[in-house]
């Protein structure tokens, strides 16, 4: 989680665990509604118009991700078949002139000034898109929560500790901290491809879970049934397994999935920079670097600006606006205001 | 509130510490060549390695080294730059009134229009003007600050011609603010031209900040703005509005006087953290628009791998950082009173 993201997250999220072991005693018996109920969930989605705007873009995102090899194939000439029939990840490239084509019956999209086809990057930057913020994000929870967890459940110095090392974590600017990170990780042969820039976010990008999760677990502590569970003799452990994790991880998850949208914006920001991608790989902040050299004439190749920065631009919308809803859904004392 | 102050200033220095750990642990991760330009202004040959490693004891255990890199570091000795081509730290200062520039000019709209424009926003809700205002800010979290700076550049710089690519000054004046007679106390040309009586440098300064500040400042501000109608909207709904209403108090009187401020203290939070997140947009807003802030040569040095550059600057931002969430701490606690008098 960015800061920023983490900051709205803990403002615009309360704590609501939920229980499906206590009835939902503060609300009228006869308006019980079991909010995580997937028909709910999927009325919410459906109720209003810039949640319905949201699923649209992001189920078209999925489908073309999905659809990749069908909308964008692998071109049938010989010389691009050795970029991308090993690993469709890598753009065709037509050529080697710096000037870039603008959009045509053949490249639908145009070309960057490195002449790699940008229907193709944009295309399969969906895919690339997915890939990352999925790896990404999970990455960040599986730190952020165990060391969350950990600080929430034993308290005391445990916490005291740990908390210490999120901020260590936290006192760093995020991109400039990725940036940094990235740019040392790929010194070193060890680390190829994407790996430099999605270790450098995950690196910097789990402190918003640990606090998230460690918050509600202090809130989740407190709670009748978990006293009620030791009293009747059950460990520690078999309290965090069954009563206290369930219960203050799912807000977690469900921020952390409405982060991938954040997330896959660090990483085209990264990508921007070179420092994301290796050049030539289909992702969508690697199209827009290479307006970077044509600021000049921006207005005629304003295709290499608008097709992939559209499509980032949207991608992030789609999971904007469903995250509105969702934590709408989370907290119902929200919904009203929303 | 001052045990609450004392306890932060107490930990600051552990803080501090960490930091100085992690980036002393990612250094170490580099090979001797990098880590030598710490202390050498040029690249060694291959001969000289060995005999330089020794002489800078770079090879002698992690810790001992960490102490002596935080020696010298403590005395303001970050490094020697490659891409600068100065020591670090004179370059932080040579690049810092650009970037100081930017983020100050970039801190009013934020402050202003994201605050006015959440409230405005919050007390017409469901409205038309609330509907304007929430396509507003969600386009504002959805686009990525470069795409954002690019389209402007395309259609206000390319197309309209109406305002310069980049730089921040027009070649004409460049020379000028170098030149002798030119009374320098900021570096920043705004404040500097003013001082020097000049206002066509003025205006030209300012042209060349317009499309910068907009770019740094729009998202900060849309962020700001769904933050603060979202607090507004909580507040407005709170029993103690509702007694003042029922008192019949003008509602103008309700809203500015009575809810405005409780909901703006989450908006002080998230407010101090944008603000401190400025530093990031900058990198990718300077690097667009070739204004030659920290930012750019952040990202320059990142690209050409100039390590020693790249962990100064990030060792600069850290203290800034920490130093600017003491602050918005502290600010906070003076403002929430439930944090005083904890």
């Amino acid at each position: 989680m960015t800061q920023d993201s983490e900051a709205i997250g803990a403002v615009a999220h309360s704590i609501h665990p939920i229980s499906p072991d206590v009835p939902f005693v503060d609300e009228p018996i006869a308006n019980v509604v079991d909010r995580r109920s997937v028909r709910y969930v999927v009325r919410q989605l459906f109720s209003n118009s810039s949640s319905i705007i949201g699923t649209v873009l992001l189920t078209a995102f999925a489908v073309i991700a999905l659809a990749a090899p069908l909308l964008a194939p692998c071109p049938d000439d010989p010389r691009q078949q050795r970029r991308c029939g090993p690993d469709p990840y890598n753009v065709p490239r037509y050529g080697f002139s710096q000037v870039p084509i603008p959009p045509n019956d053949v490249y639908r999209f145009g070309t960057t000034p490195t002449q790699y086809d940008i229907y193709y990057g944009v295309v399969w930057g969906a895919r690339t898109a997915f890939k990352v913020g999925v790896v990404i994000v999970g990455l960040s929870l599986l730190i952020g929560l165990t060391i969350g967890a950990l600080a929430g459940y034993y308290g005391g110095w445990i916490d005291e500790g740990l908390m210490r090392v999120v901020e260590v974590f936290q006192a760093f600017p995020f991109l400039l901290a990725a940036i940094t990170l990235a740019t040392i990780l790929r010194t070193n042969p060890n680390f190829t491809g994407t790996m430099p820039a999605i270790l450098a976010l995950v690196a910097f990008g789990w402190t918003g879970y640990a606090r998230l999760v460690r918050a509600d677990i202090l809130s989740v502590k407190q709670r009748e049934y978990v006293w009620a569970a030791r009293s009747l003799g059950a460990g520690d452990r078999q309290i965090i397994m069954r009563h206290v994790l369930p219960n203050s991880i799912f807000p977690v998850l469900v921020v952390a999935s409405l982060d991938i949208g954040t997330v896959v914006l660090s990483f085209a920001a990264l990508s921007f920079f070179g420092l994301g991608v290796p050049d030539g790989y289909a992702d969508w902040g690697q199209m827009i670097s290479s307006a970077r050299t044509r600021i000049p004439s921006l207005v005629e190749d304003w295709y290499i600006v608008l097709f992939p920065g559209g499509a980032i631009a949207l991608f992030s919308l789609g999971w904007n606006l469903i995250g509105d809803t969702i934590r709408d859904i989370l907290d119902p004392r929200l919904a009203g205001g929303e | 509130m001052t045990t609450y102050i004392i306890r932060r200033l107490l930990i600051m220095p552990l803080i501090l510490l960490g930091v100085t750990i992690l980036i002393f642990a990612m250094l170490s991760q580099l090979s001797v060549t990098q880590r030598l330009a710490l202390y050498v202004p040029d690249s060694p040959r291959a001969s000289d390695l060995e005999g330089l490693a020794e002489q800078y004891g770079l090879n002698d255990p992690i810790p001992v080294q960490y102490g002596r890199w935080l020696g010298r570091m403590a005395k303001g000795d970050l490094g020697f730059s490659k891409t600068g081509k100065q020591p670090v730290g004179e370059l932080i200062v040579r690049l810092l009134p650009a970037s100081v520039e930017l983020a100050l000019w970039s801190v009013i709209p934020i402050l202003v229009l994201g605050i006015w424009l959440g409230v405005k926003s919050a007390v017409n809700h469901n409205r038309f003007i609330d509907h304007v205002l929430r396509i507003v800010s969600i386009t504002g979290t959805s686009m990525p600050s470069f795409v954002l700076g690019l389209l402007l550049l395309m259609v206000f710089a390319g197309k309209l011609g109406w305002l310069p690519t980049g730089e921040r000054l027009s070649p004409q004046f460049r020379q000028l603010v170098d030149a002798p007679e030119w009374i320098t106390v900021t570096r920043m040309y705004t404040v500097d031209a003013l001082i020097n009586g000049r206002l066509d440098v003025w205006l030209d300064a300012v042209r060349h900040l317009i499309l910068p500040v907009v770019t740094l400042a729009y998202i900060s501000l849309a962020v700001l703005q769904r933050v603060t109608r979202s607090s507004m909207l909580d507040t407005l709904r709170q029993d103690y509005v509702r007694t003042a209403r029922a008192k019949g108090l003008a509602e103008r009187v309700v809203v500015m006087r009575h809810a405005r401020p409780n909901a703006l203290l989450p908006v002080v939070t998230i407010g101090g953290a944008l603000l401190i997140g400025l530093l990031n947009g900058a990198a990718i807003t300077e690097t667009i628009f070739n204004w030659p802030g920290l930012g750019k040569r952040f990202v320059d040095a990142a690209r050409n791998l100039d390590i020693i550059t790249v962990l100064g600057f990030t060792m600069f931002q850290g203290l800034l950082l920490i130093v600017g969430n003491l602050i918005v701490d502290m600010l906070y606690a003076t403002v929430d009173p439930r944090v005083r008098l904890n």
